[in-house]
């Protein structure tokens, strides 16, 4: 049954590697939902963390696969119930007047902070699942979407293990 | 001492015991070539007609010897000559390192004259590639590079070396062994438990090699498994050469042109154990038949290969050869009659259908070449009809003896790669069966054959056609045979004459018993033009995607 799923990974900090695990991806004929990349403290390395989808045997060759290049030195997989993930949203909305109160009190109860706004028109941002994101951006269409930026997700494994430490490379 | 990139690369090959270069000079390359005139006396350099000849030359030299082959090509048309040998030795895990020059770091990314980014190109072909773009990298680099091709499964990996790298000036440290080398992973005892278990319960287990054995050397652990279980071996075409054809229970080669009995017994079998085989499609075909009511253990090298082509339940993931050590250890001796005579009623119905003893056939062709070779040639093949007639007909006794383009199916690949291995084995005789259509793609490299002094036998199976191809069309497209008729007037003997070899041309077999006789008393280039009918088929036949039940006999 095809499934998302997040898989993290430790690679080397060097031009090139997003090419090669995209590439992969490509040659391989995965999905990529998202990808996101940012130097761990170690500036040697770069966490990557990538949601795709597929059922059990896509899951298990993705990691295989990712596992046998030379860049890759950690990999594994973030299951949903037991991992931390975040998205960043930022949106760009057009409010008419009279939608302005009904607006606010929806951004305020997704926790959203209003960066900048022009007369009838404002840019949020928003922290929080990529489902709670999700759910923030069917309430803006009702409103008015101008432009939307998606950070993709990032995940973390919750509690004190951390499969994903460089600390040990 | 403050030397250049150059001759660092030299001293670094040197260092890794490269004794034999393929390549071809060009503009961004031309200081290593400098440095290769200076050092002519440590590393011999091969001077073939074409890139691409070089780089099939290199992975043949790898496949023969187990060594890393080493290729050199210029930046742009250099480096993209270079592609269908890089992707050659990637199908089929062969340790190859490709040395590509490239225009000034500063230049790079501006289209600069013959620039490629063939890191880029390549990437989806190589096991790992590098661009050099600081000279106190390059040592590291060409270290791992080289643990990177020859260690786990093998592969090619590419070295991009721009030109400014190249002359730049660097305190030379040899390059040193980094982290300790990660233990290849280790089979856990419940994984063999299963695996004992299974063999255990099976009563006709069938024992599968790949192209794993050969590179492994694990003939020897095969053959004292098979030993045990009194089990039959069938091989990919990549596992061919790499177990003893002269085992009483060999089957040879199963597949879409593999032979009767190793097919219809492989799907008879109740327990297949696979070896260093990754389970290509044109060796299981249809995999819902081949799987069905059947365990499967595999054992391989790659843990990625574990499931990707075939479910097995049981899996034994490391090195081979241990763990065949390991696994026999722990079986008792098997005995099943009854599969033993159903293994030797299969052979014998299939021995019913040898060509005529005299008639000018494939597989005559091929027995009488054998005649002449011992069991140490080295026999290299083109892609097509010719190739399965070998991989069916040519009775292998030695690992790594059998060169041949498996994965990639490359046509062109049989000339060079047939160099390469002579070379590697000191100019070991060697035989290239060929068609008309794989050697009208690389001919020209019969040139490098002849300056080099190969002891080669070019054997041509000359039907005037590309014949796997005019099989399909006359089996599955109701014989619109389009384009696969060559009939060219290409005279092969002449051309090979006009190269500075022998040719002969011949279209019975006692002609070709005295083009043979006159070949082997020669030690240099030999081309035999082998003028055969277009009425032979390469058969059996599993059409792509079914099986066993719908092969074609006649």
């Amino acid at each position: 049954m095809e499934e998302k799923f997040t898989v993290g990974m430790i690679v080397n900090n060097q031009a090139g590697v997003l090419n090669r695990v995209a590439g992969l991806f490509g040659k391989r004929c995965y999905n990529i939902d998202s990808i996101t990349v940012g130097e761990t403290e170690n500036q040697q390395y770069s966490r990557m963390t990538i949601v795709s989808r597929g059922d059990e045997y896509t899951r298990e060759q993705v990691l295989k696969q990712l596992s046998k290049l030379y860049d890759v030195k950690k990999v594994c997989l973030l299951p949903e119930e037991s991992a931390i993930s975040r998205e960043h949203l930022l949106i760009k909305m057009h409010i008419p007047a009279e939608m302005k109160a009904k607006a606010t009190e929806m951004i305020n109860s997704f926790g959203g902070k209003i960066l900048d706004f022009w007369d009838d028109c404002v840019t949020v941002e928003i922290t929080d699942s990529t489902q709670m994101i999700d759910e923030f951006i069917h309430l803006a269409a009702r409103i008015g979407i101008l432009e939307i930026c998606r950070s993709g997700c990032i995940a973390m494994v919750q509690g004190k293990e951390s499969p994903l430490t460089v600390t040990d490379l | 001492m403050r030397i250049t990139g150059a001759q660092i690369l030299i001293e670094e090959l040197i260092r890794h015991g490269v004794d034999t270069i393929f390549g071809y000079p060009g503009g961004t390359i031309v200081d290593i070539y400098d440095q290769l005139l200076q050092h002519q006396d440590r590393i011999k350099h091969v001077l073939t007609a074409h890139e691409q000849g070089a780089v099939h030359a290199a992975d043949g030299y790898a496949r023969a010897c187990g060594k890393a082959g080493v290729v050199l090509a210029t930046s742009g048309p250099g480096a993209t000559n270079l592609v269908t040998g890089i992707a050659a030795a990637y199908m089929d895990s062969s340790p190859l390192i490709a040395i590509t020059g490239n225009v000034a770091t500063s230049m790079l990314g501006k289209d600069s004259f013959q620039e490629v980014d063939i890191i880029g190109v390549t990437q989806q072909i190589v096991k790992h590639s590098f661009i050099v773009k600081r000279i106190e990298d390059l040592a590291g680099i060409v270290h791992e590079a080289f643990r990177i091709a020859t260690s786990d499964r093998n592969g090619p990996v590419l070295i991009d070396f721009p030109q400014d790298i190249q002359q730049a000036l660097y305190e030379y440290q040899p390059s040193e062994e980094r982290d300790p080398q990660p233990e290849p992973e280790h089979p856990s005892e419940s994984d063999y438990q299963a695996a004992v278990t299974a063999i255990r319960n099976s009563r006709c287990p069938y024992i599968y090699c790949g192209g794993g054995v050969v590179r492994a050397l694990a003939g020897t652990e095969v053959l004292q498994l098979a030993e045990k279980l009194q089990a039959p071996i069938g091989l990919s075409m990549m596992g061919l050469s790499g177990v003893p054809s002269t085992y009483p229970l060999y089957l040879g080669m199963t597949g879409m042109h593999g032979l009767y009995a190793a097919n219809l017994l492989q799907s008879e079998a109740d327990l297949i154990i696979a070896v260093g085989a990754r389970f290509s499609d044109r060796a299981t075909g249809n995999v819902r038949e081949f799987v069905k009511n059947r365990t499967i253990v595999h054992i391989d090298i790659d843990p990625a290969e574990i499931n990707k082509n075939i479910h097995s339940r049981i899996a034994l993931c490391g090195d081979i050869k241990e763990i065949l050590r390991h696994l026999t250890s722990r079986l008792e001796e098997k005995y099943n009659p009854q599969w033993l005579a159903r293994i030797r009623e299969c052979r014998r119905q299939q021995q019913s259908w040898q060509a005529k003893p005299q008639a000018f056939d494939p597989q005559n062709i091929i027995s009488l070449v054998r005649r002449y070779c011992d069991g140490d040639a080295i026999v290299a093949t083109d892609v097509g009809q010719h190739q399965m007639w070998v991989m069916q007909y040519y009775p292998f006794s030695r690992p790594r003896t059998l060169i041949t383009s498996g994965g990639l199916g490359a046509m062109g690949f049989g000339l060079g790669a047939a160099i390469g291995a002579s070379l590697a084995h000191h100019r070991r005789r060697t035989v290239l069966f060929t068609g008309d259509g794989s050697f009208g793609m690389n001919l020209i490299e019969l040139a490098t054959a002849v300056c080099q002094k190969i002891p080669l036998l070019v054997v041509i199976m000359d039907n005037g056609m590309l014949g796997l191809v005019h099989q399909l069309q006359g089996r599955f497209y109701a014989r619109r045979f389009s384009q696969s008729f060559l009939n060219r007037p290409t005279d092969f003997a002449g051309v090979a004459r006009a190269y500075g070899a022998e040719g002969y041309t011949v279209s019975s077999l006692p002609e070709f018993d005295e083009a043979l006789h006159q070949a082997f008393l020669r030690n240099t280039p030999v081309v035999i033009d082998c003028k055969i009918s277009q009425d032979r088929e390469a058969l059996p036949m599993i059409p792509p995607g079914s099986s066993i039940k719908d092969i074609i006999l006649k």
